[in-house]
């Protein structure tokens, strides 16, 4: 966490160095040769507090000016203003010990509690500082400038100038301004700060490319397909500068306490100076403990770790290429422990490959036959069949689609069909029936029938990894299809699975998910992943929307909660790791300066410490909290 | 409408979360969230008089924390 300091800090610092090394230096002073011994007499006490009132004036002068400000604003509930009554009092209680002939004691500890409370208020801004800047390395994706080519010439412009349709040229080591689709030049992309995978990615004339990712080989010329601020890397700025409207409970909680905490110190303080003070008349005990209260009465600990560790937490996710839209779905995703999943382009790729092919001898022949009828067709497993043939397609067919059963191509006498069991049927072609999870193609030549091909949704290779992870952090797994019966047992006993539902209509996964949601308890919370196609309804009503792949897709990002960029469900394990991580830093902490700050208000009540001790309590639990909270960010 | 400001030299949190107090309590503010950590006040209010809303909560915010300034550009 080593970084340059802003002035602001620097000049803070040079300060405090500068107060601390005076002020060792009179300590050191003081007791070796007792100031308030150099003059004898009534104003004895003149020039120890002389000397020590010039460095305390010179460390907390602009705690001073706030704290008039604020006073003059009505704000009387201010830290500043209380600091400074706490050690004017300490001061004016010193004085008085002083002018009534006591020992002289308090100057030095009066000045050191500014010290310290400015010490800790530097560091407290010097932590919050570093950390924003590490996370907002994500912000770094914003692109400075964009390269376009227009009539006039080449000119570099600001990206939100840029309209859709005109040419960008992006030269290797810049990053890619908006999104849009190359028209000239192949290079590699790193694509590491959007989505969190290291390995470059290829691309080539023809593809597109979105914005945020860096250029690393060659020059490329992209045609422009989105204005700035319609543009991937925008959206995903705007989502994790969002994300912390969204409060997670912790944080209210927190927001309440710092609104009752300061003004019950304060009566307290008050009740304890007068209370005990008219009982025993012995005021200058009394007033000296409630004192100490006052140096206890910010909340600062809590007030900035808790939201600090949401923070933390979210960077962490977002460098594993995860976003998460704020702190109440970090929240939930500690609790979350249904997972339920759409099936096509989340648990499988979504590609129909040829799984299996009989009789196996004829695979050659099948596959030309099939590529022959499937050739112009767009569905998805007949551009499996072409991508899985080789040879040549020969043409001079005439296609014709036999909806709901497949497809019969003809040249001259012959006759090639190739389709479901519907259509072997409809031209009578006695078939061999094939068994299997899938979808299955016969072919038939001539009215003969030559084998069959069976086609299925392959299962990514990460999914199992995955689901097993999630179920050893005893995560119950759902998986919601609109496929068939015996596909969707496949791939749940494939995977293990908890449990499937399948043949379902879209709307019906919405009732599936109202099902589910309204058998678990209040602790549980429920998690739908899906690609946000045509899932938004069910990402809606989940308690975490999970939207997979997001990069590029608009829908995703937009009615999820959390996005896996990188097609991977991986992250599901990870963001759960981060979440529970968060949580219990953010308990950590809570309970932590709760009990300190507890402990150091009722050691003041009793006179068992002091004043010192109770600036050590205060700065010390906000500096320990603040390093906690940080570690959510160091994984 | 909403809009997100950036703030500059917000120094302390609980001033974040009095600001944010403060602010909330404006007429015409819908919603309003002032984070400390990433220095952002994000405001939702209603969209007559947005101008006028955004002086008193410039004003709020100098109230609360003399130093600190709204980012509007």
């Amino acid at each position: 966490m080593r970084r340059r300091l802003g002035r602001r800090e620097r000049n803070a610092l040079i300060r405090i160095i500068t107060a601390f090394v005076l002020f060792v230096a009179l300590f050191a002073t003081d007791k070796a040769i007792n100031l308030g011994g150099v003059f004898s007499g009534r104003y004895c006490w003149l020039l120890p507090f002389c000397l020590y009132f010039a460095i305390y004036v010179f460390i907390g002068y602009d705690i001073f000016r706030k704290a008039a400000i604020n006073i003059a604003h009505g704000q009387i509930f201010d830290e500043n203003f209380l600091m400074c009554v706490a050690t004017f009092g300490a001061f004016g209680l010193a004085i008085y010990r002083g002018v009534s002939g006591m020992e002289l004691e308090g100057f030095d500890e009066a000045c050191a509690v500014l010290l310290f409370y400015q010490t800790g208020e530097w560091f407290q801004r010097y932590a919050t500082g570093s950390s924003r800047r590490s996370i907002s390395a994500l912000m770094e994706l914003r692109p400075d400038c964009a390269v376009v080519k227009r009539e006039s010439g080449i000119e570099t412009v600001d990206p939100s100038e840029v309209s859709v349709g005109e040419t960008i040229l992006v030269n290797p080591g810049e990053k890619v301004p908006l999104d849009g689709v190359i028209i000239k030049g192949n290079s590699s992309l790193d694509t590491k700060a959007l989505t969190g995978e290291s390995l470059p990615r290829e691309v080539f004339t023809g593809d597109e490319v979105i914005s945020g990712c860096v250029n690393l080989t060659s020059q490329l010329e992209i045609r422009v397909e989105k204005a700035f601020y319609d543009s991937t890397v925008s959206k995903i700025l705007e989502l994790v500068e969002n994300a912390s409207d969204k409060k997670a409970k912790s944080e209210n909680f927190i927001t309440v306490f710092a609104k009752y905490y300061t003004p019950s110190v304060m009566g307290i303080a008050l009740l304890l100076a007068l209370i005990p003070g008219l009982v025993t008349g012995d005021w200058m005990t009394w007033v000296y403990r409630a004192l100490s209260f006052l140096v206890v009465s910010c909340p600062c600990a809590l007030v900035i770790s808790i939201p600090l560790s949401f923070f933390c937490g979210i960077g962490a996710a977002s460098r594993q290429g995860i976003l998460v839209k704020g702190s109440n779905y970090l929240e939930k995703l500690n609790k979350a422990n249904i997972f339920v999943f759409d099936k096509t382009g989340t648990l499988t790729k979504g590609n129909f490959a040829l799984s299996q092919l009989s009789p196996a001898d004829k695979k050659e022949e099948i596959l030309r036959l099939a590529a022959i009828a499937e050739r112009d067709s767009s569905h998805p497993i007949a551009r499996s069949i072409v991508a899985s043939y080789n040879g040549k397609v020969e043409d001079g067919y005439v296609l014709s689609d036999i909806s709901g059963k497949g497809i019969a191509a003809k040249k001259g006498d012959e006759l090639i069909l190739c389709g479901n069991e519907k259509l072997m049927r409809a031209y009578n072609v006695d078939f061999v029936e094939t068994q299997g999870a899938g979808t299955v193609v016969y072919v038939a030549h001539n009215g003969i029938f030559v084998g069959s091909m069976l086609f299925s949704d392959e299962i990514k290779p990460e999914s199992q990894q995955a689901i097993r992870e999630l179920r050893n952090m005893n995560c119950k797994t759902f998986m919601l299809t609109g496929d068939n019966e015996k596909i969707a047992s496949s791939v749940a006993r494939t995977l293990g699975l908890s449990g499937y539902k399948a043949s379902l209509m879209p709307a019906d996964k919405v009732a599936e998910v109202e099902k589910l949601l309204a058998e678990k308890q209040n602790s549980q919370a429920l998690c739908f992943v899906g690609d946000g196609i045509n899932d938004a309804p069910v990402l809606m009503r989940s308690d975490i929307g999970i939207a997979m792949g997001g990069v590029g897709s608009d829908a995703a990002i937009e009615a999820s909660d959390v996005v896996l960029m990188r097609d991977d469900l991986n992250g599901l394990p990870i963001a759960k790791r981060i979440a529970k991580k968060t949580m219990r830093v953010v308990y950590e902490n809570i309970i932590f300066s709760l009990v300190v700050k507890a402990a150091i208000l009722i050691l003041s009540a009793f006179g068992i410490t002091n004043m010192w001790m109770a600036v050590f309590g205060d700065v010390g639990v906000a500096v320990i909290a603040i390093l906690n909270s940080m570690n959510v960010n160091n994984k | 409408m909403k809009k997100v400001y950036r703030l500059e030299d917000l120094d302390c949190a609980n001033c974040a979360a009095k600001m944010e107090r403060s602010i909330l309590k404006i007429e015409g503010v819908r919603d309003a969230s002032v984070s400390f950590v990433t220095q952002r006040l994000s405001i939702d209010a209603d969209d007559d008089g947005f101008e006028e809303i955004m002086k008193k909560v410039e004003k709020t915010c100098r109230k609360v924390e003399p130093d600190c300034r709204i980012i509007r550009g």
